[in-house]
């Protein structure tokens, strides 16, 4: 995972909410030296086109990720498992973040 | 003089500073360091030019010459620019643009936040709105300036000299003539004496944060409120004025 590096800084994520209440979503990446620079970059690089309300940022470092081999054992039991989805359910009037 | 000649004087040394200064960051466009410093100096260039044209707006409306925003920026000559000295220093290496940003920065967020209170409406909503951009100028400039003046031996050498050589050019951000004079009574600007301790303390507690030391006043230059420049404003000039001049008609 830490093993990508380049002359720029270290790699951190940035995570996006777009309104109070919401998720953070993540929208990509970018570099910088330390955290405040990285708050910074992602002000300017993500919500210049008032795309949002908070932004979170988090060393690339920082995060686990699943990797293919674990495919099998994640995420394969759940694909005959149709009853776990609530397609079968009207959606009710007005709810909207569903 | 009267007290509009003095307005339109005092309105233009606020969008002339803009204009000038949001030139010499769109310059860093597509020259920045790393991709994101890139974006980050070009989108303060499109924040001071958005400032520049609330005031050359304003100026043509109330000088009556019926000179539009783009009149007052593409067609005059160095003489007739009233921006500060320190918004027109050339870029220089990454170092020195963010030093002369720190400077100027701390300079117009002082200054627009006493603006604020102005008994002028148009420049009392400019200094309002222009704060928060200025906030953020000033945030990116110092943070950098620590980094840099606090980095390794060689960033903070680069830095110091970057101070030193660029240090004269700070007190005429504070002159001030008859137009400050008349204004200043009617409650319109401000006085700059105030706005120059303000400067100070900040560009202090920044300097020690980046144990940088804040060179000594000696030899000072000024000139701004006359339209005296020094050379590179000529420069900066012919370049962005040139396709307009060669092409009076061109549109987008």
């Amino acid at each position: 995972m830490s093993e990508i590096t380049d002359s720029q800084g270290p790699i951190w994520e940035v995570f996006i909410q777009s309104k109070p209440g919401l998720a953070h979503k993540h929208v990509g990446n970018l570099h910088a030296t330390d955290e405040e620079m990285a708050l910074q970059n992602a002000r300017d690089l993500y919500t210049r086109r008032q795309e949002g309300t908070c932004i979170w940022v988090v060393p690339f470092e920082a995060i686990t990720s699943s990797t293919p081999e674990d495919d099998e054992s994640f995420f394969e039991p759940n694909n005959d498992k149709a009853y776990r989805t609530p397609t079968h359910y009207v959606m009710p009037e007005g709810a909207k973040h569903i | 003089m009267t007290t509009n000649e003095a307005l339109v004087k005092y309105c233009l040394r606020l969008g002339d500073s803009s204009l000038i200064l949001g030139q010499r960051m769109a310059a860093w466009c597509s020259n920045g360091p790393v991709l994101e410093e890139d974006i980050a100096l070009s989108n303060i260039g499109l924040d001071l030019f958005g400032q520049a044209r609330t005031m050359l707006t304003y100026v043509g409306e109330i000088e009556g010459k019926g000179r539009t925003e783009n009149d007052l920026a593409f067609k005059r000559l160095e003489r007739e620019f009233y921006n500060t000295l320190l918004s027109e220093r050339p870029n220089g290496h990454f170092g020195d643009t963010v030093v002369r940003n720190l400077l100027h920065s701390a300079y117009t967020y002082h200054l627009y936040t006493a603006l604020k209170d102005s008994s002028n409406e148009t420049i009392a909503a400019f200094a309002s709105k222009s704060l928060k951009e200025i906030t953020y100028h000033l945030r990116h400039s110092a943070e950098w300036v620590v980094r840099l003046g606090d980095g390794t031996e060689e960033s903070h050498n680069k830095a110091q000299v970057s101070l030193n050589e660029i240090w004269e050019y700070t007190d005429d951000l504070f002159t001030m003539n008859e137009v400050d004079d008349l204004l200043i009574k009617e409650n319109v600007a401000v006085d700059l004496n105030n706005i120059k301790s303000l400067w100070s303390n900040t560009i202090n507690e920044i300097l020690e944060r980046a144990t940088l030391s804040r060179p000594e006043d000696s030899f000072m230059q000024a000139g701004s409120l006359n339209g005296m420049h020094s050379e590179v404003l000529g420069h900066l000039l012919a370049e962005m004025q040139f396709l307009p001049r060669a092409y009076p008609d061109a549109n987008w």
